[in-house]
């Protein structure tokens, strides 16, 4: 069985199927890329993998987890699947330090004071951002908080990182720094799945892509085959449309 | 006409008796308020349609009827269902569910400030419900209310006067007594309105330096 394995997902909004049936495998350390049109369901999908949406058929499993089994614990579940999102959700009013060490003091991952302080350290280096430890997220540009946002998964120690479009609400100067670090954690082995509409990103970084159209996986395949061969319509408008 | 303000002099222990009794009064009220406004937004959401409909019931009537007949009810009525309060005790009860009112509403749009995506980072980091409330709401939401939640205990302040109509030994109450004693109402008068405009300035002055101190962190502006 795969690290993460969505079988048959399906997710309604009202009336709206948004996911008709979706089958994806991640293995781990694999970087899988979503790609599609808003609209195409890839947000929702990465939201029903830690279990924010729940789903009307189908299964999600996390290292053999079901995610929507009433019987998981999916704050357990949650402390090993980091996710980042479009708009950062930093807690304004906590310092950097206070936004990354927060979780990991309040379930215990590690002591208050000095051992928080070195974690936060320690993940902050990671992102290029040890200098704005005792700042508030309102000081930084976005592409800093936003990396300070993947300081703070980081900092859970997660086996899984969801990047829900997190280039999308930044100016285009700051998207380079936040898809270095990001291109630095897929460097590292970290197991990723990420919405993005950066067709250069997944093209050098993923291992794998999906391309994802009304609520289903379209394509899907290593980067260089798909981009260069697309094998259905959707998919060659989608790529032309986004040059 | 002559002013004479000597004669109140002789009623100085009276005067500081009424303002700590005011203070009290007020204090009870928030503090109680509060926590019923708390308790009663996070209620407002609930599952159940009953709870909804008696937390709306309860905003609903306290807020659209005087608050006088309210301290009344709880004075001269709860009295033949078998419930008899002192009338420090009543006002402090009538002031209590009449603060408690306001401040559901005031919670609950503290409550409703904190966008949902806040509380799924939480939610996403592992934390439980109670730690996304305590950590993530409280104090953003906190402090968006803040100056409707503190013009509301001033409010309170001056509106526990109206508990003097039962013959609480508030501020008001001593103010009907020494005048009844002196004659001297303008002085009287003058003198205690002074005194609650002095005690309402101090609050806010006290009010503006906790925010300072609360709320530090800088906001989007």
């Amino acid at each position: 069985m795969s690290f993460v394995d969505i079988k048959n997902v399906r997710k309604s909004f009202a009336n709206v199927e948004v996911l008709k049936g979706v089958t994806i495998n991640v293995e781990k350390g694999e970087i899988v890329t979503i790609i599609g049109r808003s609209g195409s369901g890839k947000s929702t999908l990465l939201r029903c993998i830690n279990g924010l949406e729940s789903i009307d058929d189908g299964e999600i499993r996390i290292n053999g987890e079901v995610v929507h089994d009433k019987a998981t614990d999916l704050r357990r579940l949650r402390e090993k699947v980091g996710i980042v999102f479009q708009q950062f959700n930093l807690f304004p009013h906590m310092t950097v330090e206070q936004n990354i060490t927060l979780a990991p003091t309040l379930t215990k991952r590690v002591a208050k004071g000095e051992a928080a302080r070195k974690l936060a350290h320690e993940v902050l280096s990671r992102v290029g951002l040890e200098q704005k430890i005792d700042a508030y997220p309102e000081q930084l540009s976005g592409g800093q908080q936003q990396r300070v946002a993947i300081a703070r998964c980081l900092a859970m120690g997660p086996e899984l990182m969801l990047f829900d479009e997190v280039t999308s609400a930044l100016d285009p100067e700051l998207v380079g720094e936040v898809l270095k670090v990001m291109e630095d954690l897929a460097r590292q082995g970290m197991t990723m799945i990420l919405v993005t509409h950066e067709m250069n990103f997944a093209r050098n970084v993923a291992s794998k892509i999906v391309f994802m159209h009304a609520g289903k996986v379209h394509e899907q395949g290593a980067p260089a085959a798909l981009f260069a061969n697309p094998a259905t319509p959707e998919l060659r408008n989608f790529i032309s449309s986004t040059h | 006409m002559t002013l004479n303000f000597n004669q109140l002099w002789r009623y100085q222990d009276d005067f500081l008796h009424g303002i700590q009794m005011t203070l009290t009064l007020t204090l009870i009220a928030t503090v109680a308020g509060m926590l019923i406004g708390l308790l009663g937004a996070l209620l407002s959401n609930n599952r159940l349609p009953a709870v909804r409909l008696l937390i709306r019931s309860y905003v609903e009537v306290i807020r659209n009827t005087p608050a006088l007949i309210q301290i009344f009810l709880i004075f001269f009525v709860l009295p033949y269902a078998g419930l008899r309060l002192p009338p420090f005790e009543a006002a402090a009860v009538a002031l209590s569910i009449y603060m408690g009112a306001y401040s559901v509403e005031i919670f609950r749009s503290g409550l409703a400030s904190i966008p949902r995506s806040q509380i799924e980072a939480g939610q996403c980091l592992g934390l439980t419900r109670f730690q996304v409330f305590r950590h993530v709401i409280l104090l953003p939401a906190l402090r968006n209310i803040y100056p409707s939640l503190t013009s509301q205990i001033i409010l309170i302040l001056l509106g526990s006067s109206l508990a003097s109509q039962v013959s609480a030994e508030e501020l008001f109450h001593t103010a009907a007594f020494v005048e009844s004693r002196t004659y001297r109402s303008f002085e009287v008068y003058a003198v205690v309105c002074a005194i609650y405009f002095v005690m309402v300035l101090s609050l806010r002055l006290i009010f503006a330096g906790a925010e300072r101190i609360a709320f530090r962190w800088p906001t989007r502006r």
